[in-house]
């Protein structure tokens, strides 16, 4: 097959927050960018964030970033790194100002200011009450600020390739970085992208389980491509499961409800949330929401006639505040729910949401990996930001609203860093193996000739059967062993999948085959690298590491205080240090305790 | 509702093999669990993975699954399949090329939508904090912003099928009142020359296909109105 070429300066794959907020970067400072996307810009799946993006303005309540960092540093389990959390911290104020300024139709508080709304875990003076931190535009901040930054990149003459798919990264003998092959949809065409820079901002992989409330274009091929090529994988046993997926439909209710004044209920309607956290009570932190209501459930309190959901009630706010602050929830719940929420309470239950691991970056946006002894060695050429990328701001468990903050913040770190790299000449366009499209002609030629193979949709299936059985809220020692065996077993069936449209024109069956390897590469490091973890942290609570007086929660911090790294070939995990010290010489770092909200 | 046959009529056509297009009879049986009309659409493909269509948020939010579903066009994943006549006819939107089954080549859609400047045009120097707008202001806003840019007023709408090339259409017009509304706005009036052209603007003729269609409850034609209000009030 013939294979065009084409040179930029940088190449972007993905136009969510994190690559439109890189773009801008660099398209505004002159250099020759391409941006790659599976959908068009404002489809990506930001416009789906609902609740607010975090920034200790103190528009409302008093408020400083060191109380941010704190909460941040406690909701990780302490498993991020506090450099990276203090970078973000610091310039989140800076970052989301500049997107108001570029038209962001945020609400506003009585003086005119940006509205802020409480949140779970963001809290006042080091935990000791609910902070209003959540910058929103009503219950629509994703879409609101996706479709600014879209917009001022249009501003900026951004050039996008949108329904491109990118498929392999090129990588030469050095490891360098290249560019990237890819897909044009309408064509079936492969072209190489070959750049001096490369930003992966491909988003999450919520689709490996059977219930998400991600999208189904958040396949993880940023991941998987950046694994196949020899790049570890982060701490990607910590999967976020958000307490407020409506019951049966996965589609998410933002915790902006609770912010507001929502109430979990269990059949006696009890708000039981005041018994596992007495502070924070609704507004604890995701990880300990959603085991909250899944040992309801389990204990037999959960509602409905197979008692397998809790309630989410907001019967008592006014339908005004219910109109004005959450419309979007609203016309959710009567779309996928059959219930309006000023009327009844919405069925809920806790559903994968957010990815907390990915490429291993530093706060500067490059992508990092042991080398020589250095186990943060940049690989040249190649950046990654949101929610592919783990800098790692989010450890063990995010907080809500600290993500569109990370996009924003990572995406446009990545893009400065590029620029930089750019401006000192430490950027060269490197020679293109010959072999440079190999790998993605040969996956599209397995998949134009193979026979007698499972489809694409039972192997996927199988996949996220076993994530969500092997790998859920709570993980079980035996479980997760067997999970292991289970999902290397898929993905032997992966390698052989059969599709049936041998169209070049929007081949979706061919996207959708594509897709699945690399969420069978997140799905593998996913089980794999919570199997070996044998402690309990954040998100990932084993029935072998309880909470007893010597590990507070089950948290080991003597022998799993680390970053684990799961690399494809071979399955191999290593582990590198967790950075507990700030970037600044001035800030205290956040001292190791027991979580409690 | 429990398992169920729903009977289709879909537009197909692949270029790649199709001399033309046809629409192709075909049933599927539902699961309990598939509620919209985007879950059997997806249930289909799982018989005939050939089927093509755009998807993604399953949600409403994303404007990528608008088609015309029994003569409306409207959002799969926003319908109930069941309060659907049967068969279901599925065609791609109206009006603009088809690539594929039921994906259209959108390009015309969004040239018409960067037309306007669709960004904040400002010029001053920007304060250190954020620009502050009241609540009041903030609100003309509602009913503008949230817009999906999913096509179905624009390919609803006699005019815009007449002229894509020069009306501007319900999506993009909604979004240059969008930034007119917004007090940060400094360019209304530039905004008003760029619309000021027998075509670009003034080919709405209040027909209000778009208003009946869009999954979002928008309303382009009162905002075409605010518009056309602002053109005639500067005249005097
Ligand atoms: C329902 C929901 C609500 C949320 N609400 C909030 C909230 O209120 N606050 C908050 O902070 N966080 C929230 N989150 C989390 C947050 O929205 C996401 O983490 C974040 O938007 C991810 O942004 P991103 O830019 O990394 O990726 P995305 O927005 O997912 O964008 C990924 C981009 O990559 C492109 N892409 C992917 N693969 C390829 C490929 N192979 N080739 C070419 N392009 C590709 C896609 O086309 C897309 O443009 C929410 C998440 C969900 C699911
Ligand atoms: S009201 Fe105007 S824009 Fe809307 S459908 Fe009619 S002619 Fe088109
Ligand atoms: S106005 Fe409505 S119908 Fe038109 S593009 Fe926007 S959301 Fe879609
Ligand atoms: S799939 Fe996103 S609007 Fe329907």
């Amino acid at each position: 097959m013939n294979v065009a070429k084409r040179t930029f300066d940088a190449v972007i794959v993905g136009a969510g927050g994190a690559g439109l907020r890189a773009a801008l970067q660099l398209s505004e400072a002159g250099l020759r960018t391409a941006v790659l996307t599976k959908v068009f810009p404002t489809r990506s799946h930001t416009v789906a964030a609902q609740g607010g993006v975090a920034a200790s303005l103190g528009n409302t309540t008093e408020d400083n970033w060191h109380w941010h960092m704190y909460d941040t540093v406690k909701g990780s389990d302490w498993l991020g790194d506090q450099d990276a959390i203090e970078f973000m911290c610091r310039k989140a104020n800076e970052v989301v100002v500049e997107l108001e300024h570029y038209g962001m139709p945020f609400d506003r508080t009585d003086n005119g200011k940006i509205y802020q709304r409480p949140f779970g875990g963001h809290s006042m003076n080091y935990g000791q009450a609910p902070v209003m931190r959540s910058c929103a535009a009503a219950d629509r901040t994703g879409h609101a600020m996706l479709h600014a930054l879209y917009q001022r990149n249009v501003r900026a003459n951004t050039q996008f390739f949108v329904e491109w798919m990118a498929m392999d990264l090129i990588r030469n003998d050095d490891g360098d970085v290249l560019g990237v092959t890819a897909m044009e949809m309408e064509t079936g065409e492969v072209s190489i992208f070959h750049a001096k820079a490369t930003i992966f901002a491909t988003g999450g992989a919520g689709r490996i389980y059977y219930s998400s409330t991600n999208a189904f274009i958040n396949t993880g091929d940023g991941v998987g491509m950046a694994a196949r090529a020899g790049i570890p994988l982060e701490d990607m046993e910590f999967w976020q499961f958000h307490p407020t997926g409506v019951a049966g439909a996965g589609v998410l209710i933002t915790e902006g409800v609770r912010g507001e004044g929502g109430i979990l209920r269990n059949d006696a309607g009890e708000r039981f949330m005041e018994r596992y956290a007495p502070n924070l009570k609704d507004l604890a932190s995701r990880d300990v929401v959603s085991r909250s209501m899944v040992t309801e459930i389990n204990e037999g309190r959960g509602c409905g006639p197979d008692k397998d959901h809790v309630l989410l009630d907001i019967t008592h706010l006014s339908p005004e505040n219910i109109m004005k602050r959450l419309p979007g929830i609203r016309e959710i719940s009567i779309q996928f729910a059959g219930i309006d929420p000023i009327k009844a309470p919405i069925p809920v239950v806790p559903t994968c949401h957010y990815q907390m691991g990915g490429i291993p970056t530093n706060y500067r946006g490059q992508v990092v990996v042991p080398k020589d002894g250095n186990p943060n060695s940049p690989v040249v050429g190649f950046y990654a930001a949101g929610e592919c990328a783990c800098a790692s701001v989010h450890g063990a468990n995010r907080l809500g609203t600290n993500s569109l903050l990370d996009l924003l913040v990572f995406g446009k770190s990545a893009g400065e860093t590029v620029v930089d790299d750019f401006k000192s000449g430490n950027l060269m366009l490197k020679p293109l193996p010959e072999t440079a499209a190999d790998v993605s002609l040969a996956r599209i030629a397995r998949l134009e000739s193979q026979k007698n193979g499972e489809s694409v949709h039972e192997v996927r299936l199988a996949m996220q059967r076993t994530m969500q059985k092997h790998a859920g809220v709570f993980r079980f020692d035996n479980l997760l062993k067997e999970g292991v065996q289970r999902i290397l077993e898929v993905a032997e069936r992966a390698k052989s999948t059969e599709i049936k449209d041998k169209s070049q024109v929007w081949n979706t069956a061919r996207t959708e085959a594509l897709e699945l390897d690399n969420l069978i590469e997140v799905a593998k490091a996913t089980m794999i690298s919570a199997e070996a973890r044998k402690e309990s942290r954040g998100a990932h609570v084993r029935d072998d590491a309880p909470d007893t007086a010597e590990r507070p929660n089950g948290r080991d911090d003597q022998n799993w205080l680390k970053h684990t790294l799961w690399y494809t070939a071979g399955n191999r995990l290593e582990y590198k240090p967790v950075n507990l010290k700030p970037m600044s010489a001035d800030v205290e770092p956040i001292a190791l305790a027991k979580r409690t909200y | 509702m429990s398992k169920r046959t729903v009977q289709f009529k879909i537009y197909r056509y692949d270029p790649d093999k199709d001399q033309q297009p046809y629409m192709q009879d075909i049933s599927v049986e539902l699961e309990a669990s598939d509620k919209k009309l985007l879950d059997a659409l997806v249930r289909l493909k799982v018989v005939d993975d050939t089927l093509s269509f755009r998807r993604s948020c399953r949600e409403g939010v994303c404007g990528s699954d608008a088609m015309n579903i029994n003569g409306k066009n409207g959002l799969a994943c926003l319908t109930d399949v069941d309060s659907l006549a049967q068969p279901i006819a599925l065609r791609p939107l109206p009006g603009l090329p088809v690539i594929r089954d039921l994906i259209v080549d959108m390009t015309q859609f969004f040239k018409q939508y960067h037309s306007i400047k669709p960004y904040l045009i400002n010029d001053e120097p920007a304060p250190e904090r954020e620009r502050l707008q009241t609540p009041e202001d903030r609100e003309e806003l509602n009913g503008l912003y949230e817009c999906i840019l999913c096509a179905c007023c624009s390919t609803s709408c006699p005019s815009f099928w007449w002229n894509p090339d020069k009306f501007v259409g319900p999506a993009g017009l909604l979004a240059a009142y969008r930034f007119i509304a917004d007090t940060r706005d400094q360019a209304t009036s530039a905004r008003l020359d760029n619309l000021e052209d027998p075509y670009r603007l003034f080919r709405c003729h209040t027909i209000m296909n778009c208003v009946d269609v869009c999954p979002k409850g928008l309303n382009p034609t009162r905002a075409i109105g605010k518009i056309k209000d602002l053109m005639v009030r500067r005249a005097i």
